[in-house]
């Protein structure tokens, strides 16, 4: 009897280990402050599939925009025919070095919270960064994630600044990147 | 002192890192050809070319010109495929107004150069970013497809 408690016991332990790395190890409450920044529309309007977005409503880019074949637009009206290395007239249009729409395994589009979530944590999905320290690093030096705090003419930031950003996701990292349910 | 390579030739120009490489090409070397539209590269107007690739002049500081080869409006026709397409546009009688028609034309020859014989999709792809008041794209549609051998 006793023997049959402790492998019932090991079973559900073996169980809850398993399913540890669906949610993570600790509270998925920790991603919320890291979603306030990553499904803004700074970052989530060239976390597209097909097209990138603009403006805080996400439509449609002008000039019928398109994704093309490696993310700089279609052959012959590339990003930067317009998208210069730094914000030009007057920050109306934005720049930063290589703008380019984020990679297609790593859209966005229509994934809500929790999926925004798995994706940033799945090295298939998040430019195999295969952890948390890699997804921070993505977040402390990539020039055009680092545009979304200085957009240029009156575009919103993201919610937190940079610095808060980064702390919280360090948090969410170092509690095993938990994802909400 | 800036340097760029303008339609073939170096030239030195007296401009602020910063400034617009449309204000060079019309107030510095005098090249009037390409047209100042909205100043916000939303147009097309000030189509060029960037190591054959369409870019807007109003927004590309002219130091981002420094080791790049740009070709204007006043050169492009040098060119095979730029040739065809102001002939053709000649031959349907493309522009109304007018104003728009040295950036349509720049970026035209460019779709022409990657993609020889387009579709209807790729000119849009390729001709959404260069706006037209006058209205021409049936006839700006109908020039591409002739300068392909397709009309």
């Amino acid at each position: 009897m006793k023997r049959l408690v402790c492998m019932l016991l090991w079973l559900g332990l073996a169980g809850l280990v398993q399913a540890a790395p669906e949610n993570g190890n600790g509270d998925g409450k920790l991603f919320d402050p890291v979603a306030s920044v990553v499904m803004s529309p700074r970052c989530i309007n060239c976390h597209q599939a097909e097209a990138p977005r603009q403006k805080d409503s996400g439509v449609m880019h002008a000039q019928q925009v398109v994704r093309g074949k490696d993310g700089h637009g279609s052959a012959v009206l590339h990003c930067a025919a317009c998208h210069q290395s730094s914000n030009t007239a007057q920050g109306k249009v934005p720049g930063a070095p290589n703008w380019h729409l984020a990679p297609l395994s790593m859209r966005w589009q229509g994934l809500d919270k929790p999926a925004v979530c798995r994706q940033m944590r799945d090295p298939a999905r998040n430019g195999n960064r295969k952890s948390g320290e890699q997804v921070i690093e993505h977040m402390k030096t990539d020039p055009l994630v680092l545009w979304a705090w200085q957009p240029g003419a009156s575009r919103t930031t993201p919610a937190l600044s940079h610095e808060e950003f980064i702390r919280v996701l360090q948090q969410w990292a170092d509690a095993g990147m938990p994802c909400p349910d | 002192m800036i340097s760029v390579n303008i339609n073939g030739k170096p030239v030195a120009v007296q401009a602020e890192a910063d400034t617009p490489l449309l204000w060079v090409l019309r107030d510095e070397l005098q090249l009037s050809g390409t047209k100042f539209g909205c100043g916000m590269a939303l147009c097309g107007a000030c189509t060029i070319h960037v190591d054959g690739q369409p870019a807007r002049a109003c927004v590309m500081p002219v130091s981002a010109a420094v080791g790049k080869k740009i070709t204007t409006i006043e050169a492009v026709g040098a060119t095979p495929v730029g040739k065809r397409v102001q002939q053709a546009w000649a031959e349907i009688d493309v522009p109304q107004c007018g104003y728009c028609q040295s950036g349509q034309i720049m970026a035209a020859t460019a779709l022409l150069r990657a993609i020889p014989e387009p579709t209807d999709k790729d000119i849009d792809q390729a001709m959404a970013g260069n706006i037209c008041r006058c209205g021409t794209y049936p006839r700006i549609r109908a020039a591409i497809h002739k300068a392909a051998g397709q009309a």
